[in-house]
């Protein structure tokens, strides 16, 4: 089986930073859920339901154009460092790689496409979900990934289908289109400005719903939110992705917003925060995930406001990927004890600022262009 | 109120009442609750946010409830609604079946109706009224599209109808 070195840069399109609004909405992501007739669910699924899954999976992939050149992974048989990268970079789900500690249930695997940013997971909770990760705000277009590729996978598979109901799941908040939608977005002006939970709660009377970094349960860190759909029955595909579009420009504007007020009203405070963060960062020693991220948010901030020039979003994003733990490891070539990986995730940063990120240059002209108050200035 | 007759079926309980305002003008249409199913509507008003085993925990202990399917067993997979109550997750394609009555209520607080009205899959072996239902789903598809102007998409669904259209 191929192991994931020799496939190292699945996952990582997004990073490009050239979908829409890419400061602001990091990626999009759109999942369908599928089950086969005939077996029982993932959570009741015996060995023989979950090999005769997978065994349909394998024969059918390599006639789906959309996933051609690409790899399976039985996730099972791989390295566990390997596994927590793909979680890592949320191609694989906690739950599709089982209790931590214990090897991957059998038949538990992953399809990534080399053709485009899509990919299968197999035996998750739900038979398979068919999954597309793309740049920036880009609704329609990962919804045409995964469409397409749910057609090419239908025409061989015996999709568990019902009349009423619509495609059949686990759980039955995913039934009927069985399509979850999600954006990733960065929120600081609306966090610093106190709008966020108004926000927030005005998502959930539209029927939108937000959550952390790795989903569902998962906490906010560095303003950093995934914003989705909350039901998948009653709504045409189309108009599920059609409404959670315009509800994210309409959170963007309230961003955008948010942060002219910031420039506004508070301009020395923000320029501080920035800079205390780009600070920190290009010269700490150590550095804890969590405080990457809050560090990168106020970063991220400065940037879009274009208080920090030279420095370029893909690098903001690639921050982000390489500096999780399994990442690090796998560039230390070893396992590494907490401390150690927040010495090594420091390190990482800086050199990565040293060569793409150095805005030191043009710092003068920041406090050239707007002066401190004072006679002199 | 005395019985109305539902304006789809003629039948005389229609219960949902819609006020349509197209045009600023207004309409009103009386439906049984079966044809206001079919029709996406349903007498549950807006969808509410309670965590589903909130919802689950509470099911089948509600007062004067007729279905009682706690002990009730799907034949394929041997889930009982017991456990779906205590799991969220239904076993198997078949429990849908088996606990539909139950499961048409969770769905209506859920997301506000039952109907699916999105792709429709059409199995490899089609029967004549599966594949009806296809060709109306992609007609719906390529309607929506010439109306969004994506005629890269309209003409793929065009293709896709052509292809399951009798010659």
């Amino acid at each position: 089986m191929e192991e994931f070195s020799s496939i190292p840069d699945y996952g990582l399109n997004w990073l490009e930073a050239s979908g829409d609004h890419a400061d602001i909405v990091l990626s999009t992501r759109v999942r369908l859920a599928r089950n086969l007739q005939g077996h029982a669910f993932g959570p009741r699924a015996r060995v023989n339901d979950r090999e005769a899954v997978l065994r349909q999976f394998r024969a059918c992939a390599p006639r789906c154009e959309s996933l051609r050149d690409g790899t399976l992974l039985e996730l099972d048989g791989a390295e566990p460092r390997t596994r927590r990268i793909l979680l890592e970079r949320r191609l694989v789900t906690r739950d599709l790689l089982g209790d931590p500690g214990e090897d991957p249930a059998r038949g538990a695997a992953v399809h990534l496409s080399g053709a485009n940013p899509t990919s299968v997971m197999v035996n998750e909770e739900d038979h398979l979900r068919v999954q597309s990760l793309v740049s920036g705000l880009r609704i329609e277009e990962a919804w045409r990934l995964v469409d397409r590729l749910d057609e090419e996978l239908g025409r061989e598979l015996p999709f568990a289908f019902h009349q009423e109901f619509g495609f059949l799941t686990s759980c039955p908040t995913n039934v009927g289109t069985g399509l979850r939608a999600s954006v990733f977005m960065h929120l600081p002006g609306l966090v610093l400005t106190k709008e966020i939970g108004k926000v927030l709660q005005g998502l959930g009377q539209v029927g939108l719903t937000f959550r952390g970094l790795y989903g569902e349960g998962s906490e906010v860190v560095g303003n950093f939110f995934q914003v989705s759909n909350q039901t998948t029955l009653g709504k045409a595909e189309e108009d599920l992705v059609d409404h959670l579009d315009k509800v994210v420009r309409q959170v963007i504007q309230y961003e955008m917003h948010a942060r002219q007020v910031l420039l506004r009203d508070a301009l020395g405070v923000t320029e501080d925060k920035i800079w205390r963060a780009y600070g920190l960062l290009r010269y700490a020693r150590t550095l804890s995930f969590e405080e990457l991220m809050n560090l990168l948010s106020g970063v991220r901030l400065g940037l879009s406001l274009k208080l920090l020039p030279g420095l370029r979003v893909y690098t903001l994003n690639k921050m982000m990927i390489f500096t999780q733990p399994a990442h690090l490891e796998q560039a230390a070539g070893r396992d590494l004890p907490a401390a150690e990986g927040d010495a090594h995730r420091a390190a990482y940063v800086r050199r990565i600022l040293a060569t793409e990120g150095d805005v030191s240059a043009d710092d003068s002209l920041s406090g050239e262009s707007r002066p401190p108050t004072g006679p002199d200035a | 109120m005395s019985e109305m007759v539902c304006d789809n079926c003629g039948s005389t309980d229609a219960v949902v009442h819609l006020t349509q305002i197209v045009n600023n003008e207004m309409s009103t249409f009386h439906l049984c609750e079966k044809c206001a199913a079919e029709k996406g509507l349903e007498s549950t008003p807006e969808p509410v946010s309670v965590p589903l085993t909130d919802f689950l925990a509470q099911m089948g202990h509600e007062q004067g409830e007729e279905i009682q399917p706690g002990g009730q067993k799907c034949s394929y997979c041997g889930l009982t609604f017991k456990d779906f109550r205590e799991t969220g997750r239904l076993g198997c394609p078949h429990c849908y079946e088996t606990f539909a009555p139950s499961l048409r209520r969770l769905l209506r607080r859920v997301h506000g109706g039952t109907q699916h009205v999105g792709k429709v899959y059409l199995p490899p072996d089609p029967s004549a009224s599966e594949m009806e239902k296809r060709l109306e789903g992609l007609r719906r598809r390529l309607h929506r599209a010439i109306e969004s102007e994506d005629f890269e998409r309209a003409a793929e669904l065009r293709d896709q109808i052509r292809s399951l259209e009798p010659a």
